[in-house]
């Protein structure tokens, strides 16, 4: 407990820093208002209930995206590491899609989704499926060939050895590309909710912004960029459970 | 009539890159059942290659291998290979991985327990059932592997070079507890090795192959008592390593020269 204490005193200095900065008048309380009053707009913006409902209707979209990018992600990336022709066909396209930024789709999912929930589950699926695939694929095509000899003597069929072994063997790369996709999914949600929603975090930012409530706009900032590190903390906890035979 | 008939054999390595190579030539042999059989040649020589052939998991192109009269196509439990680095499942423990052949072969959960629990006791790993095999030495990876193939039953034990990586104690050690598992326990075994000493203390024959590409260049008889504890210096035994040593150092002398040879064209 206390090494996170001395692991995290760089952000309290950063938080007093803010807070001398503002409260000196160094910089317009529009452009940084002090931290205590976003930490006040915080509790009132959670009180009123526009906090958690935003973050529900965020979070369900993320959550939902990155479920189908992790499905789709992984069976792609191991069907082209164990099946030929998938991987003719596939490869082509996702070394095009692969560098395109993401976001250039926010207006494509909307227009064949709408404003809903469906355009930005369809963009966070689109967006973070390759780095899943990618893990997959690379971790699964290492298998190492004796383990794959082991099950198959053992009297593993081809499906269920791919199952018990390159499913396993491919784990810790595409856990990796796992960690990938979910920073990904915050950055893909926050920028289509800010552009094109009526719902979410995203949305909240950018209503707040445009009507000049910087503080409860700060909070929500904060709030985003806090559920983004808590998530990834929770996750690699995951993967410590999944990987305890590793070390 | 033999259980293993291997006839005419020849095969081809095939390098992601570069001209394919002949790696066995025209390999005839046959084992009989509890046979304990040593392949016994320099390193690349093919003598893997050829296990693996007999496991199923390479394609017999030239050539014909049987088991019972009948040709092979790909592997089988009746087969159980031990790998000269384990091949361990990392992410199943001693147990889960003793346990794995069994479940494929769809034995009933409290027998395949009992069962598993019996080779973890008979290979000396009481204790460790739960273990991941990051956590083993070498010497007990090996015992997992072996308890974890001796398990399903096979009847025919393939090993490639099993006990290579590990220390010398540990490897004798490994030594007489295989020939006591396997006198207890016969099976067939067909054990690769380019240890001379090892091939004469554990095989009833030794088959001596060439360098690449490899044939059978000798079929040498090595039966002794294998449980006189003063057998490493009894002369027989001192002889029969020596005639095998001559056969070999050829073969190996050969090998180094085709590498050095080779490597300048």
């Amino acid at each position: 407990m206390s090494q996170a204490l001395v692991r995290y005193a760089p952000l309290a200095l950063v938080a007093l820093a803010w807070e001398l900065v503002a409260r000196l008048g160094l910089v317009s309380s529009a452009a940084l208002p002090p931290l205590s009053k976003v930490v006040v707009a915080w509790i009132g913006l959670l009180q009123s209930g526009d906090l958690v409902a935003a973050a529900a209707a965020s979070l369900y979209r993320g959550g939902a995206g990155l479920a189908l990018a992790i499905a789709f992600g992984a069976a792609l990336g191991i069907a082209m590491a164990w099946w030929r022709p998938a991987n003719a066909f596939m490869s082509p396209l996702v070394e095009m899609f692969y560098p395109m930024p993401k976001s250039a789709l926010i207006p494509v999912t909307v227009i064949w989704l709408g404003f809903g929930d469906g355009s930005k589950i369809l963009l966070i699926f689109l967006g973070c499926m390759l780095p899943v695939t990618l893990g997959a694929f690379n971790g699964a095509r290492s298998s190492d060939r004796v383990l794959v000899w082991s099950a198959r003597s053992m009297g593993a069929s081809r499906i269920r050895m791919l199952w018990d072994v390159v499913v396993p063997s491919a784990m810790p790369e595409m856990l990796n590309g796992v960690r990938t996709a979910l920073a990904l999914s915050f950055i893909l949600l926050v920028s289509s909710e800010l552009i094109v929603s009526r719902q979410g975090l995203g949305y909240l930012i950018g209503y707040l912004g445009a009507d000049g409530a910087y503080e409860p706009m700060f909070a929500v900032v904060l709030t985003v960029a806090f559920l983004g590190f808590a998530a990834d903390r929770l996750y690699m906890l995951v993967v410590r459970r999944v990987m305890a035979w590793r070390d | 009539m033999a259980q293993i008939e291997i006839d005419r054999v020849r095969h081809l390595y095939r390098p992601p890159r570069g001209k394919p190579v002949l790696a066995l030539e025209d390999i005839s042999l046959e084992v009989r059942e509890r046979e304990f059989l040593a392949l016994l040649g320099p390193s690349g020589c093919g003598k893997s290659t050829l296990l693996y052939l007999i496991g199923g998991f390479l394609p017999v192109e030239g050539g014909r291998i049987a088991i019972d009269g009948k040709a092979i196509a790909g592997p089988g439990p009746d087969r159980g290979i031990v790998f000269q680095h384990f091949a361990l499942f990392p992410w199943k423990t001693v147990r889960g991985n003793i346990l794995y052949g069994l479940e494929r072969q769809g034995m009933p959960r409290a027998e395949r327990e009992k069962r598993a629990q019996d080779f973890i006791d008979l290979v000396g790993l009481t204790g460790f059932e739960d273990s991941f095999p990051s956590h083993l030495s070498g010497g007990m990876k090996q015992r997992t592997a072996i308890a974890r193939t001796l398990a399903f039953d096979p009847k025919i034990l393939l090993m490639d070079e099993p006990f290579g990586a590990l220390d010398a104690q540990t490897r004798h050690l490994m030594q007489m507890e295989l020939l006591g598992i396997w006198q207890r326990t016969p099976k067939t075994v067909i054990f690769v090795t380019h240890d001379v000493q090892e091939a004469v203390y554990l095989a009833d024959r030794v088959a001596v192959m060439s360098a690449r590409p490899g044939r059978i260049k000798a079929m040498v008889d090595t039966r002794f008592d294998k449980n006189d504890k003063g057998i490493f210096r009894a002369k027989p035994f001192v002889d029969k390593v020596d005639e095998l040593w001559n056969l070999v150092r050829d073969e190996a002398i050969k090998a180094q020269d085709a590498r050095i040879g080779g490597s300048g064209s």
